[in-house]
């Protein structure tokens, strides 16, 4: 009986397979490893490539359509001024927003990874972790009804007399407006509540990754917990900010669902895309848009690297 | 000589556990003082306790006669080598060496040009551009030996600095900690759970158990005359006599030590000189270990541990042997 299984075995087309694979390994490793070149090499950069492209035809103004032949006229359209004030104020708000992000982050995350324990750790990854559960859209429209003019802020501000502080701050010029829901400020306190968590969790981690005697050796050589918290805590930080920024810089920069429901009728860069796109069948100038916060990202890796952002991963 | 540290009635508890029990303790100006003891007995929080990084839950510490409780670690006027260097690794060497300095306003010229002068006198020279990560162990324990020093400490504190290391470099880390202690004259005070370190480089020794000093004394002291069964066991190894058994070889009724290498081992018969005593017995086992051979006899009514030189050792294991040690070799202890 035994001798049958075993010759039934030997026979098996999976064990052939397997015999022939054992033979050849690097068949095996290109095997299993084509799927996901496929992926990233035809399907994601083969379709980046094809943006690209796109941003080096043009658009005939009076027929409408688009002009394939290489040019760097789309280009040059987005140094018109409007185009210019679209990417300047989504850089100013991604930014703004990072650095809102990074200072109200870096707190939390320095609670979580020092002193929470137990069942603090637990409800701190909870706050942190749950708002991503629940759906982008649905928290944005939350937020129009937190910020409008009939929202609990107004009603909450009138109650404690202080709809003077309220109707100051959008009397303010540029960032003020009719609402907080209308305002720079309401897309600002928006885009900051989405984000937070994408810069807490890597601060966090960077900061679980200091070794408590760093901190101690920084103490024994005459440091005052001040002197440990930028000379030590900080820079040992820093990767763990980069990587967040990362995350809040970009994300900012590319959306487009949160300035439309939430803030005045002047776009960012993810709406102008949408609007180009869309509409206007101005695929041309969307690419080239698209291209922006691609280009800023470039930039702004490599002067994180330069500043040795990077050195101690 | 004065006190670099002393603890009086010194107590330190983690919850219901006491780290550190009851010490007290002086370690004199200019000493080198070794702490000694198993994982676990009290040492380390004792040397945590000198640092600052801990605070006594009673008793009283003074440093150089100042009150040391309540005063946080960057004032004490003392510095630490890390068990495992503790460098920071976003700094160069010489940024690392500089540490100290460049928190208490040296300016750049001058602690840069000191902190080269320590890197050399830890055999470093030319290494202050590089990063941590690209040391060796070895190296990295120079580092943090200089960033230490580099400060004028009173007292180095130093955290079991060789346990990571090969025993080879171990041994010449030995040598040059304390050739650099008597040269710099510093209080040094050493954590170890290697005794054979604690007895070659420590002017004295405390040795440590269940979170008290249970002997405090010069290596060859504590060697030769341990007072009690865990240090004759913790320190080298030790063949411990019921009284009944020394009072019956020419020792007190108490309970006795006696070293290994005291006792030797004679065919059955061998006269025995003036002062001393002899047992017989028979061979259990015998282990040879390179420069000495070890027998387990078995005798009457305890198994006896004698080392000798290998040379001329022509016994094999079910041997009828004659056992004789000097009685200056039986050391009564307290039982315990």
């Amino acid at each position: 009986m035994s001798q049958v299984t075993t010759t039934e075995r030997e026979d098996g087309v999976l064990d052939r397979i397997s015999d022939f694979l054992l033979a050849y390994p690097k068949l095996l490793t290109l095997l299993l490893l084509l799927p996901p070149l496929l992926w990233i090499g035809v399907v994601y950069i083969g379709s980046l490539f094809a943006l690209l492209l796109q941003s080096f035809y043009s658009l005939d103004d009076y027929s409408g359509l688009i002009v394939h032949e290489f040019t760097l006229a789309t280009y040059a359209q987005l140094l018109e001024t409007s185009n210019l004030q679209i990417i300047f104020r989504t850089v100013a708000m991604s930014a703004l927003v990072t650095l809102a992000c990074a200072v109200i982050g870096f707190p939390i995350a320095y609670y979580a990874a020092r002193y929470a324990r137990g069942w603090t750790k637990a409800l701190f990854y909870l706050a942190v972790m749950m708002p991503l559960w629940s759906s982008y859209l649905v928290k944005v429209y939350a937020w129009k009804l937190i910020l409008a003019k009939e929202g609990i802020i107004t009603w909450m501000a009138k109650g404690l007399h202080l709809n003077w502080l309220l109707d100051g701050i959008l009397a303010l010029p540029t960032i003020g407006g009719p609402s907080l829901s209308f305002s720079y400020i309401g897309t600002f306190l928006v885009f900051v509540y989405i984000w937070i968590p994408y810069m807490i969790l890597p601060v966090q981690a960077a900061l679980e990754r200091v070794p408590s005697n760093y901190i101690e050796a920084a103490a024994d050589l005459g440091a005052e917990p001040r002197q440990t918290f930028w000379t030590v805590i900080f820079p040992l930080a820093l990767p763990g900010i980069i990587a967040g920024s990362i995350f809040t810089f970009s994300l900012t920069l590319g959306d487009y669902i949160v300035p439309t429901i939430v803030g005045n009728s002047r776009l960012m860069i993810g709406q102008a895309v949408y609007t180009l796109q869309g509409t206007a069948g101005n695929v041309p100038l969307a690419a080239a848009f698209t291209v922006v916060p691609m280009a800023i990202m470039a930039v702004y890796l490599w002067v994180a690297k330069r500043m040795g952002a990077f050195d101690v991963l | 000589m004065s006190s670099a540290v002393s603890f009086r009635n010194v107590s330190r508890r983690f919850g219901s556990v006491r780290a550190v029990d009851g010490v007290t303790l002086d370690i004199k100006e200019g000493e080198f003082f070794a702490m000694l003891g198993p994982s676990g007995s009290g040492k380390t929080t004792c040397l945590r306790l000198i640092a600052g990084f801990e605070q006594p839950n009673e008793g009283h510490i003074e440093i150089f006669g100042e009150t040391a409780e309540g005063v946080p670690p960057y004032k004490r006027n003392v510095n630490t080598v890390f068990q495992d260097y503790a460098l920071f690794p976003h700094m160069t060497v010489g940024e690392n060496v500089a540490y100290g300095l460049r928190i208490k306003g040296v300016a750049k010229a001058e602690r840069e040009a000191k902190a080269r002068d320590a890197l050399a006198m830890v055999k470093l020279a030319k290494y202050e551009d590089r990063r941590p990560s690209q040391l060796s162990g070895g190296q990295r324990q120079r580092v943090a030996l200089a960033r230490a020093l580099v400060n004028g400490p009173k007292v180095l504190l130093l955290d079991e600095p060789l346990g990571a290391l090969d025993l080879k470099l171990r041994e010449q880390m030995q040598e040059e900690l304390k050739a650099l202690q008597k040269k710099l004259g510093i209080t040094f005070v050493f954590v170890t759970h290697d005794q054979g370190e604690a007895l070659s480089m420590a002017d004295r020794v405390a040795i440590f158990n269940d979170g008290k000093i249970i002997q405090v004394g010069v290596p060859t002291d504590v060697y030769e005359r341990p007072q009690s069964r865990f240090v004759a066991d913790f320190v080298g190894s030790s063949n411990v006599l019921s009284p009944a058994f020394a009072s019956d070889h020419g020792g007190a009724a108490m309970w006795t030590s006696l070293r290994p290498e005291k006792v030797g081992v004679f065919a059955p018969g061998t006269a025995a000189p003036a002062q001393s005593a002899h047992a017989e017995g028979e061979i259990k086992m015998i282990s040879y270990q390179g420069s000495v051979t070890r027998f387990s006899v078995e005798t009457e009514n305890a198994r006896i541990a004698a080392e000798v030189p290998a040379v001329g050792a022509s016994f094999e294991v079910g041997n009828k042997v004659r056992l004789i040690w000097p009685r200056a070799a039986m050391i009564t202890m307290e039982d315990a």
